[in-house]
């Protein structure tokens, strides 16, 4: 303890004459309580591994290709040692699940509610910093320690070869006694420890938005980002801890001979779905709520109007939340459901609809009639709504009980789902990014790189994901390595999708290298007058500590523009 | 403006959304009705054709297969022979962007739903937002629209784009639940029973009717499947035969982890749980092939344990079954109906006689 002080007060007697004192770098980046800091190791985090993940994808595409085993020998010769037939499968298992869980828990939610959110909430409610600095310190390294033990995981013996091939449901009994060895004990540890850093941050953001709002700022003030914050982190606090009962007891089917999910214990494979669905369903909507907040803020900036009918889309949220947490079982559809079961859940299901075009037909009406700019984040904010619906429209067909009997396990959930998310929740992930990335790093991106980068994108990500709607109404499985010749014309568009996607995310990378090395200052309020929220009343960067004088919110303002850019009081 | 005033004032809106909603009501209650009629008597059919066999217990359920089936009857055929690669029905086509062709009632009523129901909903409400998109775009640009209005409310329009999603989802919910309906229809008490086992990484097929005997099978090599003509990856060793166009009790078990039964063009999926048996009518209209996929992650051989499907006349079935050492029951069938499969110890479900039995068995000719 004596050391960290001593280092925070040293480099405070350094810069001791500006009030923005930085500790040194150790204490900072890997003792930082500083919600900028921490949202920053986030989304270093998130990024690092999404390559990985989408590295991992790559594999896979280039696996479906052609018909056949292509490169999973090699993949398996570098895993196991040996490329024998059934360790290539398991390899293949590997993958998926290696995708799955990296994607979800260590790309998308580190980026949306640890980056985003650590970074934005309390300048946007004009708090100096989170309710619990510390703790969200903890959350953090909590979940990198989480990524090391699935890493661990991928290179430990699962059962039939090296790594966890259970995927990212970890359904039992294959994930019991179906995959013997340290690789699922490992996976289910990074679970563990995921889980309890995104309560942890999830707390840390209800006590933050409940009790640091600025003087003037009431709830149905707060920008919309906020709102979505706080009912995501609702839905993590209420979620995760089912999650975490549910793979503790598949840890102890697994080590200690209980038998939960073992019917020849009286147990109940079924249980075991009913409670992972049970956190997994709200944790879909934990993935996009984020962005659909994000997208409000950028729609409403660039059109330079407030956001249409905000109580309706604060409580679309709210209503999104509460009904994703009763209609669960549509993911077991084909499990033997009790027929009134699968009655009830077809229509809770369909219900979630009404709030999600609420949202939809809320944005269209935000830009109906304003003056619309189209720069870097509201590119990424239109290919969103579009894409979205899209998948928002396969989400009904796939609601339907009935109907899901066919593309239950497809290729067609598989589109859903990353229409939903690969194209949903990661479009306004670079909607966010770029435009909060000159807040955050004080440079300017290159607004044509980043329309570059936008559409290579969406040109890729449709090429790989529309034609796997075909491939589902034709039957084709999920989470096949290989298929019959018939499948192969629409698996090889699909790949070629993933080379213009990767050659897409050169322009990311290149220009993140052209902002930090060639990238003009940013201003405080770089989008204009659009953008009315606090953070643009602070600098960019904003000072180390921002808000020592709390801004107080006038009370003619709509909820949407808090506080004009010149109304606020910030640090410096 | 108060709610109540908004709704006052556009209260003509509501017949035309009633109309709108009418479009969609009238066909669907009068085709749902048409198809609904058309099932069930085909069901009762059957099931009526059959039931004086149990009655009076001297004939084979084989007669009343020859009467529903004049053409089958003709043949004389003694032995069995497999369904050569012509009779390939149910399979994905290169490059197909749609469903597989259906030949079950219930597929043809989900597929006539999503074309006539979810395929319009889709599009329409994707060009729908397309649409307004590109409109705000050309309309509400910088240029165009230099100065930005402060509208932030409305809630007569609130109101609509609630309320109407509302009664879309209505329409699409009535067809939706008689489809759950009808995929819930309970087998006649005399309907053949086939018990569907699923193991690491092949099928078991079981017949308790039929001598309780076991058929297991496993992919065929792609040189094998190629040389049989028929789709690598798909084709298996054994098929899973059943007789055609009368009901079947297709009951679904597993013996390791979870696998699932699937036949995309019977619109048939169901998982096999260990520990647990999930039962479904099936009545498949056309003699043929069917081709299948597990579809729930079992581990490595995920992809290598394939569904071929066939279903063939009664009489060849039969033929089938004394082929596989079996017997036809016609008696024990009567006497105990339906009743044998159900009160099978769990122990024999997930039973010895698996993996044991597999390489007994001869390969199909």
């Amino acid at each position: 303890m004596a050391t960290t002080a001593d280092t925070f007060q040293a480099h405070a007697e350094e810069h001791h004459h500006d009030a923005d004192h930085k500790p040194g770098f150790f204490a900072r980046w890997f003792m930082s309580t500083n919600h900028k800091d921490i949202g920053t190791l986030y989304l270093i985090f998130s990024i690092f591994a999404g390559v990985i993940g989408g590295a991992i994808s790559g594999l896979m595409r280039l696996e479906l290709e052609q018909p056949g085993i292509q490169i999973l020998g090699q993949v398996s010769m570098w895993l196991n040692g040996s490329a024998d037939f059934d360790q290539m499968l398991h390899t293949w298992n590997v993958l998926i699940t290696a995708h799955g869980l990296i994607m979800v828990f260590f790309v998308v939610m580190p980026a949306t509610m640890g980056g985003f959110a650590n970074w934005f909430v309390p300048l946007m409610i004009g708090a100096p910093d989170m309710a619990f600095p510390r703790m969200n310190n903890v959350a953090f390294w909590l979940t990198a320690a989480a990524f090391v033990s699935l890493l661990f995981s991928t290179v430990s013996p699962g059962g039939t070869g090296t790594g966890a091939g259970i995927g990212w449901t970890a359904y039992a009994p294959l994930a019991t006694s179906g995959s013997v060895g340290s690789a699922v004990d490992f996976a289910i540890f990074a679970l563990h420890l995921a889980g309890a850093a995104s309560i942890m941050s999830s707390i840390n953001f209800i006590t933050t938005i409940f009790n640091m709002r600025a003087p003037g700022m009431t709830l149905h003030k707060m920008p919309l980002f906020v709102w979505s914050v706080l009912v995501t982190a609702f839905l993590l606090v209420l979620a995760l801890p089912v999650l975490a009962a549910a793979i503790t007891m598949l840890l102890t089917d697994r080590n200690f001979g209980t038998t939960f999910f073992d019917a020849s214990g009286g147990g109940d494979p079924i249980l075991y779905q009913h409670l992972f669905w049970f956190f997994g369903h709200p944790e879909v909507y934990i993935m996009i709520l984020p962005g659909f907040g994000m997208i409000s803020q950028i729609v409403a900036t660039f059109s330079r109007k407030p956001v249409f009918g905000y109580l309706g889309m604060a409580y679309a949220m709210v209503a999104i939340g509460v009904v994703g947490f009763i209609v669960w079982a549509h993911h077991m559809f084909t499990v033997g459901l009790d027929v009134n079961t699968k009655m009830y859940f077809t229509a809770a299901t369909m219900v979630i609809a009404v709030p999600t075009g609420i949202k939809i037909f809320s944005w269209i009406a935000t830009m109906w009639g304003g003056s619309m700019e189209f720069k870097s984040p509201m590119v990424w904010a239109l290919g969103f709504i579009f894409l979205f619906t899209v998948g928002g429209v396969t989400g009904v067909v796939l609601a339907n009980g009935g109907v899901d009997d066919n593309l239950h396990d497809t290729y067609y959930v598989v589109a859903h789902f990353h229409y939903v998310l690969s194209l949903g929740a990661v479009f306004s992930l670079f909607a966010g990014f770029y435009y909060w990335f000159p807040k955050m790093s004080g440079r300017m991106h290159s607004e044509l790189l980043s329309h570059l980068h936008f559409w290579t994108f969406f040109i890729g990500v449709n090429v790989i994901f529309f034609p796997q709607h075909f491939l589902g109404m034709q039957g084709m499985p999920r989470r096949y390595p290989d298929y019959t010749p018939a499948y192969q014309y629409w698996n090889e568009i699909s790949t070629y999708g993933y080379y213009i996607m990767a050659a897409s995310m050169l322009f990311f990378f290149a220009n993140m290298l052209y902002a930090f090395l060639a990238g003009k200052k940013a201003p405080a309020n770089y989008w204009g007058e659009g953008a009315t929220t606090l953070e643009w009343s602070l600098p960019s960067p904003p000072p180390y500590h921002q808000f020592e004088t709390l801004p107080v919110i006038e009370d003619h303002h709509s909820h949407h523009d808090a506080i004009g850019p010149k109304g606020a009081a910030s640090a410096h | 403006m108060k709610f109540g005033d908004i709704a006052r004032k556009r209260l003509h809106i509501l017949p035309l959304i009633a109309a709108f909603l009418a479009l969609f009501a009238v066909p669907q209650t009068a085709l749902a009705a048409a198809a609904q009629g058309a099932g069930t008597s085909a069901v009762a059919s059957v099931a009526d054709a059959q039931s004086p066999n149990v009655a009076d217990d001297t004939a084979a359920p084989a007669a009343a297969a020859e009467g529903s089936t004049p053409a089958a009857a003709t043949s004389e055929t003694p032995g069995y022979t497999p369904l050569g690669p012509e009779m390939i029905k149910g399979q994905p086509e290169p490059g197909g962007i749609g469903f597989q062709p259906q030949y079950s009632d219930n597929g043809q009523w989900a597929l006539w739903m999503h074309n006539a129901f979810l395929l319009p909903m889709m599009v329409g409400v994707s060009l729908l937002v397309l649409v307004l998109l590109l409109w705000v775009i050309a309309r509400y640009n910088r240029r165009a629209h230099p100065v930005p209005s402060k509208t932030s409310h409305n809630t007569a329009i609130e109101v609509i784009w609630t309320v109407v999603p509302v009664l879309i989802l209505v329409a699409i919910a009535v067809p939706s639940i008689s489809l759950l309906a009808r995929q819930y229809e309970s087998p006649p008490e005399d309907a053949l029973t086939v018990k569907v086992t699923g193991y690491q990484w092949y099928w078991g097929y079981t017949y308790p009717d039929n001598g309780g005997f076991e058929v297991i099978s496993n992919m065929l090599p792609e040189e094998e499947a190629l040389a049989r003509g028929e789709p690598p990856q798909l084709a298996a060793d054994n098929r899973i035969v059943v007789p055609v166009g009368e009901p079947l009790r297709i009951q679904v078990t597993a013996a390791d982890v979870i696998h699932s039964f699937a036949v995309p063009s019977l619109w048939f999926k169901i998982d096999a749980v260990p520990g647990r048996i999930n039962e479904r009518l099936l009545t498949i209209k056309e003699p043929g092939i069917y081709y299948g996929q597990c579809s729930e992650l079992c581990g490595a051989r995920h992809a290598y344990m394939p569904i071929a499907l066939e279903a063939v006349p009664r009489e060849q079935f039969e033929a089938w079954v004394l082929s596989k050492g079996g017997t036809l029951g016609a008696a024990e069938a009567a006497a105990e109906p339906a009743a044998a499969p159900l009160q099978e110890p769990e122990s024999s479900v997930e039973g010895a006689p698996g993996a044991g039995a597999a390489p007994a068995t001869a390969p199909a000719a």
